[in-house]
């Protein structure tokens, strides 16, 4: 391999280096969030649990 | 697909440059890189610009994600370019030449975006802030491009001149299809990253309304 052929190698693997690096962030920024969204679904079916277990109190 | 065909052109297809030999063939996506981030610098500009002239929060959170595109593709350019330099004049920069200085200063203040944002608390005032700011970086991308033909003395090759592109034949079918190639990349991260940013922006109302 000549030099040329080792510095051209070494520009495009930069920028495959950055564009993946930059793909996995997003990525995990999704997981973040696709956890967010389970979280909140799980206290929403939660708490609707807990109303329906609550019995019916008549007031007054 | 188009960056498979596009690295199978540079690589499998074109022809070595008389002068520069194998290494010119960072060019294509160098060049390539660096209208895309010019493009992506240019259409946060106008977004923000819309942000100012309908006060809509959308085109705000567009703008600083289309400048975020702009700054990533901008480490490229720096990094291909110091690589190509590295080989064609023997060192990674130079401060004498006005093409690259420029460059540089579009870069820096393209990411001190960042730092005006993040230390303003968020909401309209931060908006406007960040619209103003990005409309006056817009200037800078005509005077970086047309740097190298202002100036009067330099090393860094004109590729694309008054009477069109300096070379034909296999070299522009890649050079067209690497262009491409970025631009629908750019364009791609650009959604990926805008609808992550939306959906955390819905995530947070959401918990703040079940707080």
């Amino acid at each position: 391999m000549t030099t040329a052929e080792k510095y051209v190698t070494a520009a495009y693997c930069a920028i495959f280096a950055v564009v993946l690096l930059y793909v996995v962030i997003i990525a995990l920024k999704l997981q973040r969030l696709e956890r967010e969204v389970d979280a909140l679904q799980q206290r929403s079916a939660r708490e609707r649990d807990e109303d329906q277990e609550r019995e019916p109190v008549q007031v007054g | 697909m188009l960056v498979t065909g596009a690295l199978l052109l540079v690589f499998f297809v074109v022809p070595n440059d008389l002068n520069q030999g194998f290494s010119q063939r960072i060019f294509y996506f160098h060049v390539s890189i660096a209208f895309t981030a010019y493009a992506c610098f240019a259409a946060g500009a106008w977004k923000a610009f819309v942000h100012l002239w309908k006060r809509d929060p959308r085109a705000d959170l567009e703008s600083y994600v289309a400048i975020h595109q702009g700054v990533i593709f901008g480490v490229l350019v720096l990094v291909t370019g110091s690589i190509w330099a590295r080989i064609s004049w023997g060192h990674w920069w130079l401060w004498s030449e006005n093409q690259l200085v420029l460059f540089l200063v579009l870069f820096l203040f393209y990411a001190a975006y960042f730092m005006l944002r993040f230390s303003v608390d968020p909401g309209p005032q931060r908006a406007n802030l960040c619209a103003v700011y990005a409309l006056f970086g817009v200037v800078l991308i005509p005077v970086s491009f047309l740097a190298i033909r202002l100036a009067q003395k330099f090393i860094h090759p004109v590729v694309f001149t008054r009477h069109g592109a300096n070379f034909g034949g296999w070299m522009l079918v890649a050079y067209f299809v690497s262009q491409a190639a970025l631009l629908t990349l750019a364009y791609t991260l650009y959604r990926l990253e805008l609808s992550g940013k939306r959906l955390d922006t819905r995530l947070r109302e959401l918990r703040r309304a079940y707080a």
